[in-house]
């Protein structure tokens, strides 16, 4: 791996050594990142590679069995909360309750963040995300695609520093994927905000992304710019890179190009 | 503990009620349910048997209704933990700055609002169609609600506890738990009347004095103070043994990775 230009920019989020074992496995394994402020970093890795556990460990749902995790600079675990406050995340996987109409789930969470001018921020990024049509639907009738979008408001909505971000475009169309995907970067880049970001759509990656590490099995296997990683794989695009390390477990062995998926 | 955050986590359950009324139907149904049969038993029985065993019998009346307070305080705080299970909601609350002192505040005032509703409702009722007057009780009733509020309060967190470490499948029993309770704490009989080896489990529990309290007012009028500063102190105790129980087993499950399966299955 060429040695990365020394970075000053402010080290948002931080692992060292995480690891989690799960009876015995290891999800994760001597897994180590930096996350800089208004950086997008992309987790990518096959089904099982620990992308998900990573992100639950950092949003403090699961503890690690070791290592250490650091937000703006402190413990994570012992200011949960400091942080949380300056955070947000968003997965395909959950859900805002769904009996409940779209802007009032939106107000509670609102309150929750104390953001200050609730009503007038939620009209704004509902504009943003192009849903102000959906404010009085029932949360619970939503397509996945407007759920997703509707998701994407409640992780903006306190101006976080910090977002997670688990497989935002999952079972959206193309056309909505894109529209999110430059809304996240629009929104990202406007505010600085640094995100991590995992997906199994190399399009959302090499779009979103500023850096991405691939996973195999809890392990690292490479990171860098997307283009660096091409460039240092036998493959022309990322899909491919994805596919050797998700079989192999490693980027690099005798040069064999094979684009046919 | 922040009040905003609760404030908005209250908030949400009355968005939830005002979406669907059938929720305070559900609220009002059983308690009227079993007032009306018990009340219905008690004025046969009234009725056909002379009046001292007639009075006694408006006991049961009394200990049906200051159990169901004691039981909607225990299903107010598990339901409030349960809506956000059942809509996929709880790691979005676990992700936001909520502390669990926090949650559990909210889901205290969500079931508090519940057996007020209750209350009322019953009490209605039983005066308008019974005759009994829930308010013979005069201002004992404030103690006796209250007490039988917080061990409410403390099973409903005993329950939220089960349902966070063993999921769904413990919901059934999370329902249950108050009648466990219900043999032991001397509901519908008194204490003296319990076999001899399972009085002393009886005082355990607050709502035994509170119960044996309730019978005592009835017939006189008054009741033993110190049974007030049994039900009081015990009940501190089990809100913090219930407290410390819940917190636990909320670590226990970020140390086991399950909050997140749970959460989103
Ligand atoms: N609570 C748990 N108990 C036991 N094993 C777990 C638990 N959570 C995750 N695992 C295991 O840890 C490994 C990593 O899972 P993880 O969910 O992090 O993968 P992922 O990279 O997010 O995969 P996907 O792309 O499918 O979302 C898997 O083998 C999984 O089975
Ligand atoms: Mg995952």
């Amino acid at each position: 791996m060429p040695p990365s230009p020394p970075d000053t920019r402010e080290v948002i989020l931080e692992a060292i050594d995480l690891t989690r074992e799960f009876d015995g496995v290891k999800a994760l394994d001597r897994f180590s990142f930096k996350l800089h402020r208004g950086e997008v970093l992309g987790l990518l890795g096959a089904n099982g590679a620990g992308k998900t556990t990573a992100m639950n460990c950092l949003l403090g749902l699961t503890l690690p069995s070791s290592g250490e995790l650091n937000a703006f600079g402190l413990p994570l675990q012992a200011n949960r909360i400091k942080i949380l406050q300056r955070a947000n995340f968003s997965s395909a996987y959950t859900a805002l309750p769904g009996n409940l109409l779209v802007w009032q789930n939106l107000l509670v969470f609102a309150r929750i963040y104390g953001v200050p001018n609730p009503k007038k921020k939620i009209a704004e990024l509902m504009e943003l995300l192009e849903i102000s049509h959906l404010s009085k639907r029932v949360t619970g009738q939503l397509s996945a695609g407007e759920s997703t979008r509707v998701n994407l408001v409640k992780a903006f909505l306190n101006d976080p520093e910090l977002l997670m971000l688990d497989e935002p475009t999952a079972s959206l169309d193309p056309d909505i994927a894109d529209k999110v995907r430059k809304v996240v970067r629009k929104v990202q880049r406007e505010r600085n905000i640094a995100i991590l970001y995992t997906s199994h759509n190399m399009r959302d990656i090499e779009e979103v992304c500023d850096r991405v590490i691939f996973l195999h099995k809890g392990k690292i296997v490479c990171e860098g710019t997307p283009a660096d990683i091409i460039a240092q794989s036998s493959s022309d695009n990322l899909e491919d890179v994805f596919i050797k390390i998700a079989r192999d477990g490693e980027l690099l062995d005798e040069p064999k190009k094979d684009s046919a998926v | 503990m922040n009040f905003r955050i609760i404030s908005a986590l209250v908030m949400r359950y009355l968005f939830l009620y005002s979406r669907s009324p059938m929720r305070l139907v559900e609220l009002a149904f059983w308690p009227v349910v079993d007032l009306v049969v018990w009340g219905n038993v008690t004025v046969f029985i009234q009725k056909n048997t002379n009046p001292e065993f007639g009075s006694y019998v408006l006991f049961f009346l009394g200990g049906m209704i200051l159990w169901d307070i004691m039981f909607r305080a225990q299903q107010g705080v598990a339901i409030s933990f349960l809506e956000d299970v059942w809509t996929r909601n709880l790691l979005n609350i676990f992700v936001a700055p909520v502390r669990s002192s926090e949650y559990i505040s909210a889901t205290f005032i969500v079931g508090m609002l519940r057996i007020l509703i209750t209350a009322v409702v019953l009490s209605f009722i039983s005066w308008f169609g019974y005759a009994f007057n829930v308010f013979q009780l005069s201002w004992w009733l404030i103690p006796f609600f209250l007490n039988l509020m917080l061990f409410g309060w403390s099973l409903g967190m005993i329950s939220t506890a089960l349902i966070l470490r063993w999921g769904l499948a413990a919901e059934s029993l999370a329902w249950a738990i108050p009648f466990f309770f219900q043999p032991v704490v001397a509901v519908f009989y008194r204490v003296e009347d319990m076999p001899a080896w399972s009085r002393p489990i009886a005082w355990c529990f607050p709502p035994t004095y509170i119960f044996e309290g309730m019978r005592d007012v009835m017939k006189s009028g008054t009741m033993n103070w110190d049974y007030l500063g049994y039900a009081a102190g015990l009940n501190i105790l089990y809100l913090a043994l219930a407290g410390w129980l819940f917190v636990w087993v909320l670590n226990l499950t970020r140390k086991r990775g399950l909050l997140t399966k749970f959460a989103t299955q």
